[in-house]
């Protein structure tokens, strides 16, 4: 266990380095670490405005998807959830679609991402009223979650077929496809706050979800409140996965794969799998975020586009495996 | 002193009454045996009295904090749910999350209930490969690793073998004998006349009958509660009880 810590932690900082390394503005490794510690002129700004915000976000957005994905599997005990399937992130996307075609983002910067996470609160207010926090129901919240996903999509859909402007279609559907370009501290600034919580509230669920392995009686009679555990997978969730939307886009399959992936290295334990799939989260998008600058750098590949080219074929690798390992 | 005290406990399920009015007290050493026809609410009364469902009435378990209860009682339900392939021996574990988990005590626990359970071969292996009675065991395990002063389950022996079966009873037997209190909801009724100290009949929405098996397997009890006629007889090896014809 601690050396599956030490091999992700490592991963996650060499690929944080590697992030912070790879750009047009081609600098030697030396020379860009002193100009992210302020000397060195133009490189400076590019270091400190562009690449930095860019590698933390990558860092926090890997890491919420991981974390959110493993704590919804182990939540629901199914190897086949993943953040989305709240409808939080196809609402976060709604609410940024919106302000792309009225305009508001043109006027106004953070319009989009300010849209974006009101319509994520929007959805978890929904979600919670339609699904409760009655124990033993994962089914309303899934089926809730559902129903808010194909809400949102629909009307996303709506948006851009009334839209008379082709610029604004052409800009909504490229960032649908999430990207990590062009961000700056302020959206750094603007996520932290959602994701910290997100944190907060998922990273101690360990021993519940664990205990949940047994069943819903179970665990509440071995001291678990399936309630609170409940309220909490679902408000982090919200919490990481709208903040990521709101300032990256939709970008999938890393909270489906990821989990997955180190489930086997955790002894199948859905406690452990929380941090494992957090660190191997932001490995995963860090890495994504490298290839899509190293592969075509003039054409400004969308991340959500790689993350799901690479991580579809993978996953049905891991079914084939998974088969064959059964027969 | 008492383990359990449940006092004039009743519980309605979308309007329609399981069973009202049930008090019983279980004491340190009592191996006591639930039994009852199919519908008759033997796991309503026993999540009831853990406080796992609403009910009228009390129930000194339901009254305690959610970890105080979880140290007080441990509950093996009869879904026999297993989410992930963890080992045996990882499966087991999570009976020390009420205690921590972690520590030198826990490991001990872990490791005398994998024994107790006749599991030590297995402890390495894949819980959701095993069989349907080794997968039983191992749950088991994990309710004995809990180390609670009583033990509630839901049918525990259903789906043993033979071997299994009475093996199984005889850990509760000596668990009950070392001082702990047991619950235990069985079908089998020549596993209840042999090896519980005392049965709990529940029948007609009610407590039909409480006390030493050879007092509640009456033949005029076994016609109303189970409609059946059975022949129970001591014997130089104990009691034997084996239902015999139903009663139409």
């Amino acid at each position: 266990m601690t050396r599956l810590f030490v091999v992700l932690a490592t991963l996650v900082i060499l690929l944080a380095l590697a992030a912070l390394m790879v750009g047009p503005a081609d600098a030697g490794v030396a020379a860009s670490l002193r100009a992210l510690l302020g000397e060195g002129g133009p490189l400076v700004l590019v270091m400190q405005e562009i690449r930095l915000p860019r590698m933390m976000l990558g860092l926090m957005i890997g890491a919420s998807l991981g974390l959110s994905g493993a704590a919804l599997q182990g939540y629901l005990r199914n190897p086949l959830a993943e953040p989305g399937l709240i409808g939080i992130s196809s609402s976060a996307a709604l609410g940024a679609v919106i302000a792309i075609q009225t305009g508001l983002a043109a006027a106004f910067a953070l319009a989009l991402p300010l849209m974006a996470l009101a319509f994520a609160l929007l959805a978890v207010v929904i979600l919670l009223a339609l699904s409760g926090t009655r124990r033993g129901d994962t089914l309303t919240l899934i089926l809730a979650g559902i129903a808010i996903s194909a809400t949102s999509g629909a009307l996303t859909q709506l948006v851009l077929n009334l839209s008379p402007n082709p610029f604004a279609t052409s800009e909504i559907v490229f960032w649908l496809m999430g990207s990590l370009a062009d961000r700056s501290m302020t959206h750094v600034a603007l996520a932290a706050p959602f994701m910290g919580l997100g944190f907060l509230l998922m990273a101690g669920l360990g021993r519940s979800l664990d205990a949940l392995t047994l069943g819903e009686d179970a665990a509440e009679s071995m001291g678990v409140n399936l309630s609170r555990l409940r309220l909490r997978v679902v408000i982090g969730t919200a919490c990481v996965v709208g903040a990521g939307t709101a300032v990256a886009g939709a970008i999938g399959f890393i909270g489906l794969v990821v989990p997955h992936l180190l489930r086997p290295f955790t002894g199948h334990r859905p406690g452990p799998l929380l941090w494992a799939s957090a660190l191997g989260g932001a490995a995963m998008l860090l890495a994504a975020d490298v290839a899509v600058r190293v592969t075509l750098p003039d054409r400004d590949l969308k991340l959500g586009v790689l993350t799901a080219l690479v991580g579809a074929p993978f996953f049905l690798h891991l079914i084939w495996r998974n088969r064959r390992a059964r027969a | 002193m008492t383990l359990l005290s449940v006092d004039s406990l009743s519980v309605s399920l979308r309007g329609r009454e399981i069973f009202r009015d049930v008090s019983f007290d279980i004491a340190p050493g009592e191996l006591v045996g639930l039994i009852g026809p199919n519908g008759a609410g033997k796991t309503t009364l026993m999540r009831a009295a853990l406080g796992l469902i609403g009910a009228a009435g009390q129930s000194s378990l339901a009254a305690l904090s959610a970890t105080d209860r979880a140290r007080q009682a441990a509950w093996m339900p009869q879904a026999r749910e297993i989410a992930w392939p963890v080992t045996v021996e990882a499966l087991v574990a999570l009976g020390r999350l009420p205690h921590g988990g972690g520590g030198p005590a826990d490991h001990a626990a872990i490791v005398a209930a994998i024994e107790r359970m006749a599991l030590t071969e297995l402890q390495q292996r894949t819980a959701t490969r095993l069989s349907g009675g080794e997968q039983a065991r191992a749950l088991i395990a994990r309710a004995l690793a809990q180390e609670t002063p009583l033990l509630m389950a839901d049918e525990p022996t259903a789906g043993l073998d033979p071997a299994h079966q009475i093996s199984t009873m005889e850990v509760f037997a000596d668990l009950a004998a070392a001082g702990q209190g047991v619950l235990l909801s069985l079908h089998d009724l020549g596993l209840a006349a042999r090896h519980c100290t005392r049965l709990l009949l529940l029948a007609e929405g009610r407590l039909l009958a409480d006390g030493p098996p050879e007092a509640v397997l009456t033949p005029d009890l076994l016609a109303r509660a189970f409609h059946i006629t059975a022949h129970h007889a001591q014997t130089p090896d104990g009691p034997v009880f084996q239902p015999l014809s139903v009663i139409r």
